[in-house]
This record gives C-alpha cells, sequence and structure tokens, in this order.
C-alpha cells in the first residue's frame, strides 16, 4: 500500500476518439503527474460505460466522422456529469472532434446538425477546405503554444468562452479571427495536436496543478528536464506550414 | 507531339536527370506534362495487362515478390520498382524501359501505387488485377482521414476489370467487398492463431479486442504458421512450407498477399516448385529491412511511416545485441504532422536503450523516447553526423528505423563506406 497522493485521469472515448496520436497527451499527464511525485489512476470511458466517481482530470481526442458518429448519443447521455465537474473546476483537455462536441452543434457541409453538450459556448460550420498544417499560437498565460492541426471544421466562439490563444502562424479556429482553442473555467479545447501537450509542457503542469490544488490544496512542483521539449518546440517553429 | 518524339525527349530528360543525380520523377514529371495519353497508350498494349497493387503498408515488398513469383513462371515483367509511387514515377520507369518507338517489350505491368494517385491512374489505365492490402492511418495531413483512404482503395477495385484481390483480416479492406460482384473477389489472410498479430486500425488504442467478424468468407492463401523466418501457408487448404528470406512478420503475410495475386494471374498449370522456390528467394525491397554490411557487421535499415508499421517493425525486430538507431524527417513526403510517433509505443528498446536520434524531427522523437523513459546516448539532428557517431560508438550489429527521406538520405551516406545497391 503506497501513501503517495493519487490523482485519477479519465480518458474519454480512448477506442474511438485517438486519432492524431492524442495517446500522447494522456501519457504526459500521466508520467509528469508521476514525477511530480503522484499516483496516477487511469481510467477509460467509452460508450456504455458506467461514469465513474472522482474524477480528477479529464482528456479527450479526436476522431474520424464514423467514431463520432458512435459516441455522440453516449456523449449527449454522460454531459450533465461533465457540465457538473467542468463547473466544479475540474480540469479538462478535449482536442479537434471533443473540442467541436463540447459545444452547442456542428453544422455539415449539406446543413444536417449534430448536436453537441453546450459545455462550451462555440459552434461549428463544416468548411469547404480542412485547416492543415503546423501551427503557432500566443497565449497570456501560457506563452507561445506549438502544434500541429488537422480540422475541416470551422468553430465560432461564443460570449461565454476565451480563446487559448493568438494564432500567429497557421489557421486556427476558423481561419478568420486569429482565435484558436477555447477556454471555460479550467476547461482547454483546442484543435492543436502533435501531439499538443508534450511540446507544450506548461499547459500539462497546468492541468495537473489545477487538478491536484483542487484535491488535495496545494502543489508543490518537482523540477522536470523539459530541455527536449524546448528544442523540438524551436525546430517546429521553424518548419514549413 | 508524336509518340517516338515524346519518347526520345523524355529519354533525354531522363539521361540528364541521372547524371545530376536527381529522382527519379523528374523525366516522369516531363512526359505526363507534354502528353498525358503515354502511360495508358503504352499499358494497353500489354498481353496480360496491369496489376495495381496499393494500401498503407507494404505496397513495395509485395510489388517485389509478385515480380518474382510471374518472372518465375516465364512472364516479362514490368515494374515500377524504385518505390516512387506517384503516376509519374510509373512514366519515368516507362521511360527507362521501352525501345525508342515507344514500345514496351513486357507481358505484364504490375506496379505499387500510392492510394491517391491510384484513383487516378486507375481512370486512365483501368487496370485487370488489383491487390489491396490494408488502411493504417497515415498521411492524415494529405488523406485528412483514415476512411477516406478506404473510399480510394474502393474505387480502385470499382475500376478492375478483372480479379480484385483483398485483404480478409482488415476490416476497411474485406468491407469492400460489398461493392464488388462476389465472381469478383479473392482474399488472403490468416490463420486465428496469427490473427493477434495484426491489430487493424480500430484497435490502435482499444483495450478490448473488437468482435471478430463471425463469418469470414474463404481465402486463397492464408499465412497458417510462422517460426522465425519459416512460413507454412495453406493455399486452397493445402499446406505450403518455405523459408524466406524476409524479415518481420508483415513481411511475411504480404508473402500471402503476393501469392494469391499470382495465383489469380497465373494459369491453373504453372509450375509450382518454381513459384515457391522464387518466393524463398526475394530479398527485401531497399530499406524495408534491407540489410547491408558496415565494418563487416550487419546494418540493417527499417523504413518506419505510420504507427502501425512502427509498432509491428518493433515487434518483429528483436533488438537484443543490436544498437539501434531512429531517424525522422519532417519531409512533405515522410508527412509533417508528428503525431504519429506518440501512436507508436518503444517499451521494447527500453532494456537496451536507443544509442542514436537523428533527423530533422530528432527532438520530437526524443521527447517521445523521453516519455516512454527510454535512456539515449546520442540525439544529433544532422543525419551524417549522427551515422558516423552511431557506427564509431559500438563494433556490433545495427539497426535504423528511418522514415521516407531519412531512409534516402542515409543510403547516400552509406554509400560512401559500403556497397549500396544503386536504386535508379
Amino acid at each position: 500500500m503506497t501513501d503517495k497522493k493519487q490523482i485519477t485521469v479519465l480518458q474519454l472515448y480512448p477506442r474511438d476518439m485517438n486519432i492524431y496520436g492524442d495517446w500522447g497527451n494522456t501519457l504526459v499527464l500521466k508520467r509528469r503527474l508521476e514525477w511530480h511525485g503522484y499516483d496516477v489512476n487511469l481510467l477509460a470511458y467509452n460508450p456504455g460505460d458506467t461514469f465513474p466517481h472522482d474524477i480528477d482530470l479529464i482528456v479527450g481526442g479526436g476522431g474520424q466522422d464514423s467514431g463520432q458518429d458512435i459516441i455522440q448519443n453516449d456523449l449527449l447521455k454522460i454531459a450533465p456529469h461533465l457540465r457538473k465537474l467542468a463547473d466544479d473546476n475540474v480540469p479538462m483537455l478535449m482536442i479537434c472532434g471533443l473540442y467541436q462536441l463540447f459545444g452547442k452543434f456542428f453544422k455539415t457541409q449539406d446543413g444536417h446538425v449534430i448536436e453537441g453538450i453546450g459545455l462550451l459556448d462555440i459552434e461549428t460550420h463544416a468548411g469547404a477546405e480542412r485547416l492543415t498544417g503546423n501551427i503557432i499560437t500566443e497565449s497570456d498565460v501560457f506563452g507561445e503554444i506549438i502544434g500541429y492541426e488537422n480540422h475541416s471544421g470551422q468553430t465560432f466562439l461564443g460570449k461565454n468562452v476565451h480563446p487559448l490563444g493568438k494564432v500567429v502562424k497557421g489557421a486556427g479556429n476558423n481561419g478568420q479571427d486569429d482565435t484558436e482553442g477555447a477556454r471555460y473555467r479550467n476547461v482547454i479545447a483546442t484543435y492543436m495536436h502533435g501531439s499538443l501537450l508534450p511540446k507544450n509542457p506548461a499547459i500539462a503542469d497546468f492541468l495537473i496543478e489545477q487538478a491536484i490544488v483542487r484535491k488535495y490544496g496545494t502543489f508543490t512542483p518537482t523540477v522536470i528536464d523539459d530541455r527536449f521539449a524546448e528544442l523540438a518546440r524551436s525546430v517546429a517553429s521553424k518548419r514549413p506550414r | 507531339m508524336s509518340k517516338p518524339y515524346v519518347t526520345l525527349l523524355g529519354k533525354a530528360v531522363r539521361t540528364i536527370a541521372r547524371i545530376r543525380g536527381g529522382g527519379s520523377a523528374l523525366p516522369g514529371l516531363f512526359v505526363e506534362k507534354i502528353d498525358p495519353d503515354f502511360i495508358r497508350r503504352t499499358l494497353a498494349e500489354l498481353p496480360h495487362g496491369t496489376v495495381v497493387i496499393s494500401g498503407t503498408n507494404g505496397k513495395t515488398t509485395t510489388t517485389k515478390m509478385v515480380v518474382a513469383l510471374l518472372e518465375s513462371q516465364g512472364l516479362k515483367v514490368f515494374t515500377n520498382r524504385t518505390g516512387s509511387n506517384f503516376t509519374r514515377g510509373v512514366a519515368a520507369a516507362l521511360l527507362g524501359e521501352v525501345d525508342n518507338k515507344g514500345k514496351l517489350d513486357a507481358d505484364i505491368a504490375v506496379l505499387e501505387l500510392d492510394e491517391a494517385h491510384a484513383v487516378h491512374f486507375v481512370k486512365t489505365v483501368p487496370p485487370h488485377y488489383s491487390l489491396l492490402l490494408n488502411v493504417m492511418r497515415d498521411q492524415l495531413d494529405r488523406f485528412g482521414e483514415i476512411d477516406t483512404t478506404a473510399k480510394m482503395l474502393s474505387q480502385i477495385a470499382n475500376a478492375t476489370t478483372g480479379t480484385v484481390v483483398l485483404n480478409r483480416e482488415d476490416p476497411r479492406v474485406a468491407a469492400i467487398a460489398k461493392s464488388l460482384s462476389a465472381d469478383k473477389v479473392h482474399y488472403f489472410g490468416l490463420s486465428s492463431e496469427l490473427a493477434h498479430l495484426f491489430p487493424s486500425d480500430d484497435d490502435m488504442r482499444s483495450t478490448t479486442t473488437a468482435p471478430k467478424q463471425l463469418q469470414r468468407p474463404d481465402a486463397g492463401v492464408i499465412l497458417n504458421k510462422l517460426k522465425d523466418n519459416q512460413a507454412e501457408f495453406l493455399v486452397e487448404g493445402k499446406p505450403l512450407t518455405t523459408s524466406l528470406k524476409l524479415h518481420g512478420i508483415y513481411n511475411i503475410y504480404n508473402a500471402a498477399a503476393a501469392l494469391a495475386l499470382a495465383r489469380c494471374v497465373l494459369p491453373a498449370e504453372h509450375d509450382k516448385e518454381k513459384l515457391v522456390t522464387a518466393l524463398s528467394e526475394v530479398t527485401p525491397a531497399f530499406g524495408r529491412g534491407e540489410t547491408l554490411t558496415v565494418n563487416g557487421q550487419p546494418f540493417e535499415l527499417v523504413l518506419v511511416k505510420n504507427p502501425s508499421g512502427f509498432r509491428l517493425s518493433l515487434a518483429s525486430f528483436k533488438p537484443k545485441d543490436y544498437a539501434t538507431m531512429i531517424a525522422v524527417n519532417d519531409n512533405y513526403a515522410d508527412g509533417r504532422d508528428m503525431s504519429w510517433l506518440w501512436d507508436v509505443e518503444f517499451e521494447s528498446l527500453r532494456a537496451g536503450g536507443v544509442a542514436a536520434v537523428t533527423g530533422m524531427r530528432a527532438y520530437d522523437m526524443a521527447l517521445r523516447l523521453q516519455y516512454d523513459e527510454i535512456e539515449m546516448s546520442l540525439v544529433e539532428p544532422d543525419l551524417s553526423s549522427a551515422l558516423r557517431q552511431f557506427i564509431a560508438a559500438s563494433d556490433g550489429p545495427k539497426r535504423v528505423y528511418c522514415t521516407y527521406t531519412a531512409m534516402l538520405a542515409l543510403r547516400r551516406e552509406l554509400a560512401k563506406i559500403t556497397d549500396v545497391e544503386q536504386i535508379s
């Protein structure tokens, strides 16, 4: 029996929503929590499962259209749990497909409306062209955020969310208003993968800190060697789109 | 422009490109521009028509095997063996083979084609046969989604005038049969004993095994058993055992694919003994588990392009006694997005560590290994410098996992110190 403090991380739909290396985000949270001195209880939630209790951090990824069809109804079913946790300041990271479905709706090319859970005040409209390539954004909280985007949906933010970053290079939420991603309380949602957290340890440690402070009151970080992350960021920021 | 002129001009460009040391695609691009009908017209004259081989992983090795199998039966085969699998690569290969009147001395063409290019190619040149290997997440920066790739393969199948050979074990490939008349479809497959070694893309992050199809169609060729390089196939239910020079489970499964296709092309009374001999003698395609000799020791080049390929390679090649280098570039041909590295698990390298990490995205790769808690002795983005240090650091056998353009660059560097087969 260990006397280490434990953090429970829930992966949302890892079977159907994992397309662009989303495992990287989960792995980074798991390892950094361990390196900071915590035990990690890693759970997976797939359609039809019982929604678990006592969750400290939630991470969700992107999917293909077919994956989104599979999870959509289930997501609507667990939406009350997710909204309650978000309003209770549980940190969450939602990438791409789940970013869209955490919003109000996704309107497809032929006008069909896919209902989201409305946790985020955003709406997404199918775009004619895919927005793909290396992307850099700037955030007041996290500094430069570096990643890769690959999406056809164009997302527009409402009044109750803030953008995660301002686009420096790339398309961002919709290719028009220079916003990228969305924040609501401790929920961070974004189109950026690459994967996001390995090259942006500031965001990883933010999510970790929120989870730990919420559960245990204080967080004393360890120094983690982020040399490779720094070098990888520097190279990525100079690569062609 | 008349045909002989196009051919002569194209050949001239090809010669100049070779003298310059340039790639294989430029002369093909040239011919494509001035005579778009060149490929169709030339291939239309072949008595046995054209075979198209496509899918995410294993195209080059499978194509090489199909060529060897057909040649063992006396057929003259035209192929694009450079692995330049875009349409212009085919045009370039044709230029090298046709006589000055533009005639191709061959019975059949066996072409590996990139999925997206194959879709356009088959509109111009409907193949007599197609062989569709698998659909895995790869180049999503080009294709967007895996299901998009599956649709491309379906278009190839539907443009095929004769037989379509499908991988029974890949759910996205097997599903293509629904759009085809049943007499057109043949399958290759795995025994249930081996099936678990080939997770489909849907099993990538699944903790539970996806429910297998209850009723699987019969497959003409099945990879039944495998022990080291000794494989047993079931051909129409009859066992066929042979040793192979290919390494890696996935390469040997490709042999089942090649056999299945060859059996469709060949007459029923073909020489089975020669067929097996040919199969046993096929060596890996360049950079696909190719073994060079450096300082008297084996030096293996293993091409990795996507998570499933990298995972299967790590499962196939045991790291014990080998020093490992990983070379990751992010040129257009490699894919710009590094996300795929996070869908590969590297724990199998933990015991021995990784001797060197290199390539344009060396730091992304190092970051990936850091999170799997794997020791690295050297992280150096410059390929030639890393290669020199990697070779100098130990005396034993070596293995390099490399992305496409990193592989080409490493072969150029290695050619300075050892024998490397030139790929024109």
